[in-house]
């Protein structure tokens, strides 16, 4: 209960500032231009393909909702430190931490609300990205069930570094410092996949395997990994936790 | 309905506040009085369970601030230094959402809202955004936020601060009015602004409790006497702490004078504070005492009694001894 009326009063404060707008429009945006590359790529690959005399047509999943998925999932890299940036880090600033603290709430009543109102906050922007898939339903007929699984992805993928963007918030009353340091984290999570490129040893597989976007891959072709599943989610949870017990450690510290 | 007993919040490197034990009745204002730094913020934080003490206990309205923490904040009205308030938020949104955090039942919380905002003088703001109302008004969503679910245990830090007079009078009065209802601490680096509003002091200095008294006894300690700052030169350059010693009991001879302090001499000048017995019109007297000595007269003129100056007093009657540096060192922290 606690939880939601956290949550509530996070999502009002989005929309009441620039920051939800922009950041949906700036995502709204990209992704457009993604889409209309991805699609006119197609165009031209299929009416090559069709000149050379290819009798199956190509996939649309395969050629175009794939390819946005993954910009999409980058894109996200950039706008999750600018949701999650203020968080914490403004109450610490303005001192309404203080009010929070000292009102009968449990601590992960005020994180998990602080949490799902950016994860809302996400779903929305995540959300524009689908007029261009409905664009798809319009004129072609991809399958539905390897895309929703695509977006599963990106909301597991999202919800898990928005987690960590909490927790960063948490440590600081900066904003630019917390959304900075996140965007960093965010950044190096994606790039450890690359490492498995060079060597399959234990250790590399173990790093590539932290990283969130080797991860994403199995959601991308449309397969619903449990083994993936479960990583998002127990980021998710160890994101939490992680801002449970920095929140624990200031009140002892301050 | 406070207990508190060898609260005590260390650092890493200093202590913020050191073995603090007192207690406050129901119904009670009490003035917690102290330069900058000098722990009044760290107690209240403690006091509402905003962070834990190091050592000690506290019991707010019979709960224990580590054992049970939530009932604690349940009965605590909390207003920090700087009223918490979200700019964005309109007056009357904000006081619903603090409602609903401090578990205001949802049937009455409408019109809890109303009362409080009556109480506090803001309805005509209800529904403009906090970021764009004045320091005063501002400062009275914060005092609503405080009062709204009814606490028996009001904690204010600084109440005043940052308010134009005018607006300092309609807030002490507002806090009088709420006395009674509920129990109040407040914080304060005026005094006046305790004389005006509190049934009893307590007088912070560097993490101790140096005095706590009631408002009558501290009036009258410090109405009842005059204060003379004294500098005096010896003729032919001598001085020595026996010099200084043999001029101090001059001055004490002085009729009407109840106590002397020696403050820290420098340049072969010795310095005092003369205290004297109301409208005894002592300066003549030590004038002549120091000039038929043989000395010469550096300096003497009356001294308002600042807030520097009861530190001083209360903290070396206390301790007995009359040049301690502690409390002088605090009182230029406070300026």
């Amino acid at each position: 209960m606690n939880t939601f009326t956290i949550a509530r009063k996070e999502l009002s404060s989005y929309f009441r500032s620039p920051i939800a707008y922009g950041v949906m429009c700036f995502f709204a945006l990209i992704t457009g231009f993604f889409f209309y590359s991805a699609v006119r790529f197609f165009l031209q690959q299929s009416l090559q393909a069709t000149m050379m005399g290819q009798s199956v047509p190509l996939n649309v999943n395969e050629w175009v909702v794939r390819n946005v998925l993954n910009n999409m999932s980058v894109i996200g890299l950039f706008i999750i430190p600018m949701i999650t940036m203020r968080l914490f880090a403004e109450e610490k600033r303005t001192g309404t931490i203080e009010l929070l603290v000292t009102s009968p709430l449990r601590d992960f009543e005020i994180i998990l609300g602080k949490w799902l109102a950016a994860f809302v906050l996400y779903l929305a922007i995540l959300g524009t990205s689908v007029l261009n898939m409905l664009v798809l339903f319009a004129y072609g007929n991809p399958d539905w069930r390897p895309m929703a699984v695509g977006y599963l992805g990106l909301i597991l993928q999202g919800g898990c570094l928005l987690a960590i963007g909490t927790f960063i918030s948490g440590t600081t009353r900066n904003q630019i410092v917390a959304g900075v340091a996140t965007f960093g984290v965010c950044l190096l999570l994606w790039v450890l996949d690359w490492v498995s490129q060079f060597e399959s040893s234990k250790l590399f597989s173990v790093i590539s395997y932290l990283s969130v976007t080797s991860h994403f891959e199995s959601f991308m072709r449309g397969v619903l990994d449990s083994k993936d599943v479960v990583y998002y989610l127990s980021m998710i949870v160890f994101g939490l936790f992680l801002t449970a017990r920095s929140m624990e450690s200031i009140r002892w510290r301050a | 309905m406070i207990k508190v007993e060898g609260l005590t919040k260390r650092y890493a490197r200093n202590v913020a506040v050191d073995h603090i034990s007192f207690e406050v009745e129901k119904g009670q204002i009490v003035g917690f009085l102290g330069p900058n730094g000098a722990g009044k913020t760290t107690t209240m934080r403690m006091l509402t369970c905003f962070m834990p003490p190091t050592e000690g206990s506290a019991q707010v309205a019979g709960f224990d601030i580590r054992e049970n923490p939530m009932e604690v904040k349940r009965r605590i009205g909390y207003l920090p230094e700087s009223p918490p308030v979200y700019p964005e938020m309109e007056v009357i949104e904000y006081l619903d959402f603090v409602g609903r955090i401090k578990g205001v039942p949802k049937a009455n919380l409408r019109s809890r809202i109303d009362e409080v905002m009556q109480k506090t003088a803001i309805a005509d703001v209800r529904n403009k955004e906090i970021g764009k109302l004045s320091k005063g008004y501002r400062q009275r969503v914060g005092l609503a936020q405080a009062i709204l679910h009814n606490p028996d245990v009001l904690i204010l830090d600084e109440p005043t601060s940052g308010l134009d007079p005018h607006q300092i009078i309609e807030t002490r009065d507002l806090i009088k009015g709420l006395a009674g209802d509920h129990t109040i601490i407040l914080s304060t680096h005026i005094l006046p602004e305790v004389e005006a509003m509190c049934q009893r002091v307590m007088i912070i200095n560097r993490g101790k409790l140096v005095a706590t008294d009631t408002m009558e006894n501290l009036s009258s300690r410090l109405h009842g006497a005059e204060t003379v700052a004294v500098e005096v030169l010896s003729r032919d350059g001598v001085f020595t702490p026996e010099w200084v010693a043999t001029v101090r009991e001059k001055l004490e001879k002085v009729t009407g004078v109840t106590r002397v302090i020696a403050k820290d001499s420098k340049d072969s000048r010795a310095r005092f504070t003369v205290e004297s017995q109301k409208e005894s019109h002592v300066r003549p007297e030590l004038a002549r005492a120091v000039i038929e000595s043989g000395w010469q007269l550096n300096e003497l003129h009356g001294m308002g009694l600042s807030l520097e100056e009861i530190f001083l007093e209360l903290t070396a009657s206390r301790d007995g001894s009359t040049t301690e540096p502690a409390p002088q060192a605090a009182a230029e922290e406070a300026q």
